[in-house]
């Protein structure tokens, strides 16, 4: 009996002077292994009495349990320590760059079409396209722009070589001509927008010789003036997210707008700006489409991309949209977004 | 348009001040673009006289002046030429600004001789241009009087812009009309004078109708021609018009006041009588403005016996043109027409105030009465008398009375306005009103060429009340649905999936170089503009690749080790629509990735499997072709196609074009016609139906060699064909160069069966039958050890 209690005491101490998971298995085989000493005195009790086996047994049991329990809180409590010794070595320096995750950036100009593009679609609005290069005939003669009128000079056409059929050819000066070629196409009520390319021969601080337009077209027996202020108003508001914002119309002059006008925003609280010009369809316009000009009506604008685009981003030198600047374009660019 | 609130005020009574004019004029559609006040700066400037002028004693070309200010006499070193003793100048004191320089005057010394202001030329005061003289102001003006007011520079200048249909606006009289009609003021009424002529014109007058449809004209002889009197000059000194003789004065004077273009020709100057005709092709005139013109057919000119001595409307040639010795004048009033004469100012390249105003339209009626008016004023300043009135033709008829229904203000203008209200602003603005409340019927005004139609008037109507009288009105019924047709909605997800890439869009000219255009295939005759900004934007783009090329090169001499770019935009085959394709074009350049230099990420060169992995984040499926226009490397670029249509190219950019582009390599480049992929046809949006199997998948890797030249993708279609039911996915892990012509491909075949687990016997039999494929369709043998 002494010695069990003599065994108990010094494993015991044993297992609390163990240092790691290895040496604790040591113990435990020493000890409860096949030939370990509380093992072998398991095994000595067959050669016993009865009476002593009896006690004995009862008693190496209990060690036993407390043994094994001993070891078991220890390699738990070793365990531990082994994972948070781990965990110190492990550290990394999380101050480091991460991976490339680069993304590339969308063009403001593409990104300014897609939100204009939007808030007309929200009105009801429909995209239409037409050709970059233009018969004279949609781009100046059915837009009700006499031959030889000022109006036509002021535009700065580029040409190209007449057609076989002998029509100018020019790279289109606005996008107007594409409410010629859906009113041909469709019969109202119409309501599109139109953005695009747009070509005049001017190349100095404020214009260059491709630039971007945005048209707006809505026929149909009862939009007036007062329509035309309230989608622009709305349109400007949501686009320059101001719900405030003061616009100003005044009259204007375009050949194939009758009343025609100019809209200016109230900037900064500085002064006004103009941004765009619009009116109610000539009636020779809708007649040079077949659309009879005394059953129909509507209006039309047209304003350029670059513009409010400066205005909305404080974009200052208008040039710089077409200089590829990666700098440029990694700073005024836009983050692509999932569309599917 | 140039006028001075003063000048306004000869024509229209108010009371109202400046802001309130400008902010009108701005409401009628008459934009002001600049007002100025010229005064405020110039107001330290005033009128001295040099009382002595000695020579500098240590400098030949200087003068040293003995100056009376008005008050004081002062000393003052002056290098003008001009300066002399009695002469009355302007001077600047020290203290104040040069308004050239925006420099402060100090006291100076010149050569060692003092200097106590400065004697000013037009050029420092802003007046005028540069000269090598000091302004020489007229003996008669008081001295220390300030110079600009007594010049009448302390004017308000307001300039505005006219649209092109506002020709009556190009006259100050008619700017105040518009105001008037808004009842900012009243409109003065013009003096009507009619001077009978005291002999007949001895100018005889032929008048070719096409040439000119109402023309008339008078001799006044016993002129004085010479300097125009001090408040003419101010007034067109103050617009920017150089004073030149009284006669040419009073021509100016008409056509900024009254819209009224006039010529004078100096009477004794002329062969024989004025004949109005159609020029021949060849004719020559030497201008007013000293240069020789060559006309073309059918210009309208004005000759006498010695040919042609004037540009109808536009301007007068130089010998018959008025100098001090004129005596006697023939003074012209005409109508010329608006589209005659904007051709031939075209034509010629001639900008003169008379074409700016004949081609946007003169008033007809205003012939008679302006050459009756511009003869009083030649009685009145150079005197002598005027001969009987020639004229011939008439001006031409009014249109036809317009029918308006004042009720059009609000269904098409969205104005409520009474008809009453309608009537009086019309009649204010000159029209003619007649009839109903309901249904009126309008004749315009001689001056108004630009109306012709009921939304004419109602524009008149609107501008005249204002509109901000329009109230709003927002659209209740919005049709439903996506503002972008698929094809265009593609077109902005194709950006966006680009971008994703690393990829920065780009926005480039449609035109470029005809030398870069020849290096991407080229351009049709068709595509070549007539009239280019430059030789650099010539010609249509056939690709989007040179532009983007050339902004590699920017970027890459900006320092630049990797570069990435696409544009999504048109490029042009022919001049019609289809002629124009819509494209998404990329290049990469340099290393990989696109911020090279991160610590835990290799940098290696770009290669065509970026630029085939961009094609194919936009497009999947299809066939690829080995072969790829010029631009290309030829062994190292495929196009894909999709039946027999081309979707896209991509590839290594052929040495050659680096080399003409100065490029670094590598580079590659993707072209993808993005509207030629078919528009799914699909109503739902459901995706297809996945059913996930249960069991187990087996992978099973294998080693091919296959001869070099087999492409590697035909093994792989190999692999799957061998059981199209079990074999669910085999990928590529790796790629070896044999040598020989050898190379091994290393795959990964999964093997997976949809009802049960794959047994060792299926596992065998069908590794055997990829095996087997894959010797059929490529040669392709197990690599010893392999498997």
């Amino acid at each position: 009996m002494e010695i069990i209690s003599q065994l108990k005491h010094k494993t015991l101490e044993g297992v609390q002077k163990l240092t790691s998971l290895q040496e604790l298995d040591e113990l435990r085989v020493a000890i409860l292994g096949k030939k370990g000493s509380l093992t072998l005195l398991m095994k000595e009790l067959s050669t016993k009495s009865p009476e002593e086996r009896r006690l004995m047994g009862a008693e190496l049991n209990v060690v036993k349990d407390a043994l094994i329990d001993a070891l078991e809180l220890r390699k738990s409590q070793l365990e531990e320590a082994d994972l948070t010794t781990r965990l110190v070595r492990e550290a990394l320096d999380v101050s480091l760059p991460p991976r490339s995750f680069f993304k590339g950036k969308i063009h403001p100009l593409s990104s300014v079409m897609d939100q204009a593009i939007h808030i007309f679609g929200q009105m009801g609005f429909k995209v239409a396209e037409g050709p970059d290069i233009e018969e004279d005939f949609y781009n100046f003669t059915a837009l009700n722009f006499p031959p030889e009128h000022p109006a036509r000079q002021e535009h700065d056409t580029f040409y190209l070589p007449p057609g076989p059929d002998k029509q100018p050819l020019v790279l289109r000066t606005h996008t107007s001509p594409v409410q010629i070629r859906t009113m041909l196409q469709e019969k109202p009520p119409i309501r599109i927008i139109a953005p695009g390319r747009t070509y005049r021969s001017d190349y100095d601080a404020t214009h260059t010789p491709m630039f971007h337009q945005i048209e707006g077209l809505v026929v149909d027996t009862h939009t007036h003036m007062g329509h035309l202020k309230g989608c622009l108003e709305e349109f400007c508001r949501l686009f320059f997210e101001d719900p405030s914002l003061k616009l100003r119309f005044r009259p204007g002059y375009f050949p194939f707008t009758e009343p025609s006008a100019e809209v200016d925003i109230w900037w900064k609280d500085s002064s006004w700006l103009e941004i765009l010009g619009c009116g109610m369809v000539h009636p020779n316009v809708l007649r040079n489409c077949d659309i009879d000009p005394d059953v129909y009506q509507g209006f039309a604008f047209g304003m350029g991309i670059e513009r409010i685009a400066m205005l909305k981003y404080g974009i200052e030198d208008l040039r710089l949209f077409f200089d590829s600047d990666i700098r440029w374009l990694t700073h005024y660019g836009f983050e692509p977004e999932a569309r599917e | 348009m140039k006028f001075t609130f003063s000048w306004l005020k000869d024509h229209l009574e108010t009371q109202a001040p400046l802001e309130a004019i400008l902010d009108q004029l701005n409401a009628l559609g008459l934009v002001v673009d600049k007002v100025e006040n010229k005064a405020k700066a110039l107001e330290p400037f005033t009128i001295c006289e040099i009382v002595e002028a000695e020579k500098h004693p240590n400098a030949d070309r200087l003068k040293v002046c003995r100056v009376n200010t008005g008050n004081e006499i002062i000393q003052v070193v002056c290098g003008a030429p001009n300066a002399h003793k009695g002469m009355k100048a302007v001077l600047a004191r020290p203290g104040v600004v040069i308004p050239s320089t925006q420099q402060v005057l100090k006291v100076g010394k010149v050569r060692d001789v003092e200097s106590f202001g400065m004697m000013c030329s037009a050029q420092e005061l802003l007046l005028g241009e540069a000269s090598d003289g000091i302004i020489e102001v007229d003996p008669s003006a008081p001295l220390g009087e300030s110079y600009a007011k007594w010049a009448g520079l302390d004017e308000i200048l307001i300039d505005i812009d006219i649209t092109p249909n506002r020709g009556d606006c190009l006259g100050v009289y008619g700017i105040a009309r518009d105001l008037a009609a808004t009842g900012i003021g009243t409109l003065k009424p013009l003096k009507q004078s009619v001077i009978k002529g005291s002999f007949p014109c001895p100018v005889s007058l032929t008048v070719d109708h096409d040439a000119c449809p109402y023309f008339t004209g008078r001799v006044i002889r016993g002129v004085k021609n010479g300097p125009s009197p001090e408040w003419l000059q101010k007034k067109l000194q103050a617009i920017g018009l150089k004073s030149i003789s009284t006669l040419v004065d009073i021509t100016n004077y008409f056509t900024y006041d009254r819209a009224r273009p006039l010529h004078v020709f100096d009477a004794d100057k002329l062969k024989g009588g004025l004949k109005v005709r159609l020029s021949h092709p060849g004719e020559t005139l030497i201008a007013l403005d000293g240069k020789t013109y060559t006309l073309s057919e059918d210009m309208a000119v004005i000759e006498d016996e010695s040919g042609v001595i004037s540009l109808a409307g536009i301007m007068g040639g130089q010998s018959t043109g008025c100098d001090d010795s004129t005596h006697t004048v023939f003074l012209e009033s005409a109508f010329f027409d608006p589209i005659r004469t904007a051709m031939t100012g075209r034509n010629l390249g001639i900008i003169s105030d008379s074409r700016f105003r004949f081609e946007r339209g003169v008033d007809p009626e205003s012939t008679l009465p302006g050459l009756e008016a511009a003869t009083q004023m030649i009685l009145d300043l150079c005197g002598g008398e005027a001969s009987d009135v020639v004229s011939v033709g008439s001006p031409p008829e009014r249109g036809k009375p317009i029918i308006f229904h004042p009720s059009r203000c609000e269904s098409l203008g969205g104005m409520q306005i009474t008809p009453v209200r309608t009537t009086q602003i019309l009649k204010t603005l000159g029209f003619e009103v007649k009839g109903s409340e309901e249904k009126l019927e309008v004749i315009s005004p001689s001056w108004r060429f630009d109306i012709e139609h009921e939304a004419d008037l109602v524009e008149e109507v609107l501008r005249v009340e204002g509109y901000d009288k329009i109230a709003s009105l927002s659209y209740g019924v919005r049709p439903e649905g996506k503002p972008l047709p698929p094809l265009q909605e593609r077109r902005f997800v194709v950006r966006d999936k680009l971008a994703g890439r690393g990829l920065m869009e780009v926005v480039t000219w449609s035109f470029m170089a005809q030398k870069d255009a020849d290096l991407f295939g080229g351009v049709p005759e068709s595509l070549v503009l007539m009239n280019p900004i430059s030789q650099e934007l010539e010609v249509m783009r056939p690709s989007l690749l040179p532009n983007l090329l050339k902004t590699v090169l920017l970027n890459q001499n900006r320092g630049m080790e990797s570069i990435g770019l696409f544009e999504v935009g048109p490029q042009y085959s022919a001049p019609t629509s289809e002629g124009q394709q819509m494209m998404a074009t990329g290049v990469r350049a340099g290393v990989f990735p696109i911020f090279p230099g991160n610590w835990c990420e290799k940098k290696r060169p770009v290669d065509i499997y970026d630029a085939k992995a961009d094609v194919c984040t936009i497009m999947l499926g299809g066939t690829w072709e080995s072969t790829a226009p010029s631009w290309y490397h030829p062994g190292r670029s495929a196009t894909l196609k999709l039946g027999s249509q081309v979707m896209g190219y991509f590839g290594e950019i052929h040495p050659r074009i680096l080399k003409a582009f100065d490029l670094k390599g590598p580079v590659v480049g993707f072209e993808i016609f993005v509207d030629r992929w078919p528009i799914s046809k699909k109503k739902t949006t459901a995706k297809s139906h996945l059913i996930l199997s249960p069991y187990q998948a087996v992978e099973r890797d294998f080693a091919f060699v296959i001869d070099q030249a087999v492409p590697a993708n035909n093994l792989l279609v190999a692999v799957t064909k061998a059981d199209p039911v079990l074999v669910v996915g085999v990928t590529l892990f790796d790629v070896f160069e044999m040598g020989d012509g050898k190379k091994s491909l290393g795959i990964r075949a999964s093997l997976q069966s949809k009802d049960h687990t794959l047994t060792d016997e299926e596992i065998q039999a069908v590794s055997q039958k990829i095996i087997s494929s894959v010797a059929q369709a490529t040669g392709g043998v197990l690599r010893a050890g392999g498997e």
